[in-house]
């Protein structure tokens, strides 16, 4: 049954994989992002209470979306690493990294502009900003720890359990509005009842979500072929590669 | 699955489970450092600290709002619905400020002037509903607006 799996997630078929399809990812994700900021920035709605500065949502939340996701497929791939030893996990968990740290980064810095003139201040010490912030230093403690160890095989394995131990904070950022009182507002969209969003602002930012998702896997593909081939730059399908410039 | 990969399997998910569970008992000890305000209730029964700063959360009393003549200092009532507090600030007020607002204030509760929570820092809660001014209006009218208590008393 995995016959089809493990011969994808060979080196060289991945390599030649993801080639193929990156660009068709990369122009959905320009469609996708494109349509939701259009969408968002002239023709969503002005907001009852906010006014028109309510249109940062439409990069907070996916970005802070983002920020949580690509963990947890860091998480995954982490796991795959520990368990199984493939080595394509283990690329896919150092190429996210940046990019999540990246995401976090945006989701705090939007938060922030978003924080000034709506509660009054640029950043409070409640449960949802400070696990937020804790999670961009776990993204920025992985690439620390991933390239401080000189033995790549060794690097790998540490910084996975690294990854693993902090998947923890994934659910307390997620819930941390619900199980105490914080200056930020509980979930909209990802809650049990109905999302409490006007449609016309609902599919915005629902579009810039799908985006920030393309985005992530056209940026995660870029990084894992180039990965993949200074890890097998001794290998023979990479060799040929160099030799006739294209495989 | 080979015996050693099984074993790598139990391990890690033990791993797991005991941090899962190491965080969750934390987490549980400093329940309530975590707060990040006290509701009217708590402040009403004495659970916040006396002459030290801390934080109080709930909504603007409707009609409790005063200006005083200077402009700048403002006297209101901040409830959850089932106890009020009064409070005094002097300073620049958030955009979003206004009656029926969440708001999170900083400031201390004196011996002195009891029941007066001098605040030394005013800020906006804003809910999680967003939608057109018009559907607002509709709703306000129709009496069916999500807003009020909801922000602040979700849980």
């Amino acid at each position: 049954m995995f016959a089809w799996f493990h011969k994808l997630t060979a080196p060289k078929n991945f390599y030649r994989f993801a080639g193929i399809i990156n660009p068709w990812i990369g122009t959905i994700c320009l469609i996708l992002i494109l349509s939701g900021l259009y969408l968002g920035l002239f023709k969503a709605p002005p907001d009852y209470q906010q006014g028109e500065s309510y249109r940062i949502i439409f990069v907070h939340v996916p970005a802070a979306w983002m920020s949580m996701f690509v963990y947890m497929v860091m998480a995954c791939s982490a796991f795959m690493t520990l368990v199984w030893r493939y080595k394509l996990a283990g690329i896919i968990t150092e190429a996210s990294a940046a990019i999540g740290a990246s995401f976090t980064f945006l989701a705090l810095a939007t938060g922030s502009l978003w924080g000034k003139p709506m509660w009054g201040t640029w950043w409070v010490w409640d449960a949802r900003l400070t696990s937020e912030l804790i999670l961009l230093f776990l993204y920025l403690g992985y690439i620390a720890l991933n390239s401080a160890i000189e033995n790549k095989k060794t690097a790998t394995r540490a910084s996975a359990l690294l990854v693993l131990v902090g998947v923890i904070n994934i659910p307390i950022i997620h819930y941390s509005v619900e199980w105490w009182y914080t200056l930020h507002q509980p979930a909209t969209v990802t809650k049990m009842d109905k999302p409490s969003i006007h449609l016309d602002m609902l599919i915005p930012l629902l579009l810039m979500a799908l985006g920030f998702t393309f985005f992530y896997a056209f940026t995660l593909l870029l990084k894992v072929r180039t990965l993949l081939i200074m890890r097998e730059q001794k290998s023979k399908w990479v060799q040929e590669l160099l030799e006739h410039g294209k495989s | 699955m080979t015996p050693q990969r099984k074993r790598r399997l139990a391990l890690i998910s033990l791993m797991l489970v005991s941090i899962g569970i190491a965080v969750a008992l934390i987490l549980n000890a400093f329940q309530k450092n975590l707060l990040f305000f006290f509701s009217p209730t708590q402040v009403v029964a004495g659970e916040a600290p006396l002459n030290h700063p801390f934080r109080i959360g709930g909504m603007v009393k409707e009609g409790s709002l005063t200006r005083s003549s200077d402009g700048l200092s403002v006297d209101f009532v901040v409830t959850d619905y089932s106890h009020d507090v009064n409070v005094t600030y002097t300073g620049i007020l958030p955009d979003l400020f206004r009656e029926g607002q969440g708001i999170v204030a900083m400031g201390t509760l004196g011996e002195a002037s009891r029941n007066v929570f001098t605040a030394t820092e005013v800020l906006a809660k804003h809910d999680e509903n967003y939608m057109p001014p018009e559907v607002a209006e509709a709703l306000e009218k129709s009496g069916a607006m999500p807003h009020g208590l909801k922000t602040v008393e979700e849980k």
